[in-house]
């Protein structure tokens, strides 16, 4: 506490007749100290997962420190990987995920590709459109969604509702329109002497898009399909609609509506579920950051 | 624009018609390849997007059977209801303090991590933008955790100080105070984000030349800084405002709308309404009591989106 209190103190005397470096270093001391606080900010949620995930359910209810732990146990983690619910709500965030990832590649790199190189009659406004679409949330939907997805099943018979296989269908809903706009973006930067030099040799349009297209926008590919895996692997509100039974449920319903049980909340199991949900986003995002930050910024800065 | 080089070839056939045969026959075939490539695309947002969007509308004229035509009748009958009126209250009050402590927060931090050296940033950066990359739903229990009213981490921590236990969901001013902050914490690494990326592309020869003419730091970032941000301040804002309005997760799991009613959000209104209550046409005019703003939004990014597309 004391250091800080001279940080603070110490450098507003110096600037009075401030030379540029002077300003620097007491710039920098200041920008130490709030991203300190900002980072600790950011980090308490995760660090208290993590500190409650490894208590007893008698440490956490005997109400010491909440902010270490006496006597680490790993019993949760035991608990949960052991348990066929849990693994079931896993399993099914991941095959959802995957195949969402994979459906949303196959109708976005087409259309992009079609969109930023061969203009026809509407592709514009298409462009345009995809993008709008991007803008409307998953809230203003599910309603509609829910009752055309009931309508369907009375007519055809195919069991839509409570299945997982449902949230196939919804979830590209939330990740193509994205997708589309940045792979838009990467494939529009191709220089046109690329794809014109394909051309000229001989190649179709789809021997254009896989040999010269994605290898060459292969960033923003990467970009897009993690956009679209941790889109899809976060997504709460359609699958909290769309399905009930607990084995059909994915990780982030499952551990919200079966580890609360009634009015009993057992902290450590819950912590330990929401930091196993969490984990393979935040791995991919640590491997893959700077492709991470790229489709984030990307969204919004490509024009 | 991005077919010009397509184009031209087309202009130049008649001449060598039999040496271009195969680049003739990719662009006669050019606009079927294209809207193939496409179909998919359409078919989901017209199957998927689009035509929920309309009916949603429809189902807001039904009675709650869904068997007969109400007209506006849901709508007069939301009108009437106070948690209505509250519900819109506090989806503006939510939406617009969480947008701009975001931005603030995420304008000042990006600053801040501008400001270090280059090779630490990374790093720095990296650990902010933890929050952004958590599921919403796992890190909002977290905070539904730290919230606990008795073995609260806050209170425990606050106790120190001799500031006495704060009902942090359960209160109505504390638990709009709750959701508005957690939404700040998820939401601020964005803006951090989007910002330090504008920072970086403004040149150092604007900062430079205003040092030499005596500018102050708070000079510097008013004539220069804000000016070359604009655009990107604006979009981020925009797109942040339509993500906060519609907010689900956090509210859901952190107060489900409670205490008595006052946290509620549209979107999670119109979920207690359309499907736990399942009076859909109902939870239908809930949420489309959305689109206003959302339209209003949607226009002012489409506008600047396109204007910047005309610059480039």
């Amino acid at each position: 506490m004391s250091t800080l209190a001279i940080d603070k103190a110490g450098p507003t005397r110096k600037i009075k007749y401030g030379s540029i470096s002077r300003d620097r270093a007491w710039a920098l001391r200041w920008s130490y100290f709030f991203l300190v606080l900002f980072a600790i900010f950011s980090l308490v949620p995760p660090f208290y997962m993590l500190i409650t995930s490894l208590k007893s359910s008698a440490e956490i209810s005997a109400a010491t420190n909440p902010w270490w732990v006496f006597h680490p146990t790993l019993s949760n983690y035991v608990e949960l990987l052991t348990s066929n619910q849990f693994l079931r709500f896993f399993w099914n965030s991941t095959i959802v995920s995957v195949v969402v990832v994979i459906v949303t590649m196959l109708i976005s790199i087409p259309a992009a590709f079609a969109l930023a190189r061969m203009k026809f009659w509407g592709s514009a406004t298409l462009a345009t459109g995809v993008f709008l679409t991007y803008l409307i949330p998953d809230s203003l939907l599910f309603i509609p969604l829910f009752k055309m997805l009931a309508v369907v099943q009375d007519l055809t018979g195919i069991t839509l509702l409570n299945r997982w296989y449902v949230l196939l269908f919804v979830y590209p809903t939330l990740t193509v329109p994205f997708c589309t706009w940045i792979m838009i973006g990467y494939f529009a930067s191709i220089p046109k002497e690329l794809d014109e030099a394909a051309i000229i040799d001989g190649a179709s349009w789809l021997q254009t898009l896989t040999r010269i297209f994605i290898p060459v926008a292969l960033p923003g590919l990467i970009a897009a399909t993690i956009f679209a895996f941790t889109v899809s692997w976060a997504q709460f509100l359609y699958p909290l609609v769309f399905t009930t039974s607990i084995d059909q449920l994915v990780l982030p319903v499952g551990i919200t509506t079966t580890l609360i049980k009634g009015d009993v909340f057992n902290w450590g199991q819950i912590m330990t579920g929401a930091l196993l949900g969490a984990a393979p986003p935040l791995i991919i995002y640590a491997f893959l950051m700077d492709y991470y930050i790229a489709g984030l910024t990307a969204g919004a800065t490509k024009g | 624009m991005v077919d010009a080089a397509f184009e031209q070839p087309r202009i130049a056939q008649p001449a060598r018609r039999p040496r271009r045969a195969s680049l003739h026959y990719a662009l006669k075939r050019k606009s079927t390849a294209a809207f193939l490539m496409t179909l998919p695309l359409i078919l989901l947002i017209a199957a998927l997007v689009l035509y929920p969007a309309l009916y949603s509308i429809h189902l807001a004229t039904l009675n709650k059977s869904m068997q007969k035509f109400v007209g506006f009748g849901n709508f007069t009958f939301l009108f009437k209801r106070e948690t209505f009126w509250m519900v819109v209250k506090q989806s503006c009050i939510f939406a617009i303090t969480a947008v701009i402590f975001k931005a603030l927060i995420g304008f000042i931090v990006a600053h801040f991590v501008h400001n270090i050296p280059a090779k630490g940033q990374r790093k720095w950066r990296g650990m902010l933008l933890v929050p952004w990359v958590i599921p919403p739903a796992m890190s909002t229990l977290a905070w539904l955790w730290l919230f606990d009213p008795s073995y609260s981490a806050f209170n425990y921590t606050l106790s120190f100080f001799g500031i006495g236990p704060i009902p942090w969901l359960g209160d109505t001013f504390w638990a709009r105070f709750s959701v508005i902050l957690v939404n700040v914490w998820y939401g601020a690494p964005f803006f951090m984000i989007m910002y330090l990326a504008s920072l970086k592309s403004v040149p150092d020869q604007l900062y430079e030349a205003a040092a030499i003419d005596g500018a102050n730091w708070w000079q510097r970032i008013w004539y220069v800084t804000l000016p070359m941000m604009r655009n990107i301040i604006a979009i981020t804002t925009l797109f942040s405002l339509i993500v906060t309005f519609a907010n689900f997760d956090i509210v859901r799991i952190l107060t489900s709308g409670g205490p008595l009613d006052t946290t509620h959000l549209f979107a999670t209104w119109a979920f207690q309404v359309g499907i736990q209550s399942s009076d859909i046409p109902l939870g239908a005019s809930v949420s489309l009591f959305m689109v206003p703003i959302l339209a209003v939004a949607a226009i002012f990014i489409l506008r600047d989106v396109s204007k910047r597309g005309n610059e480039s």
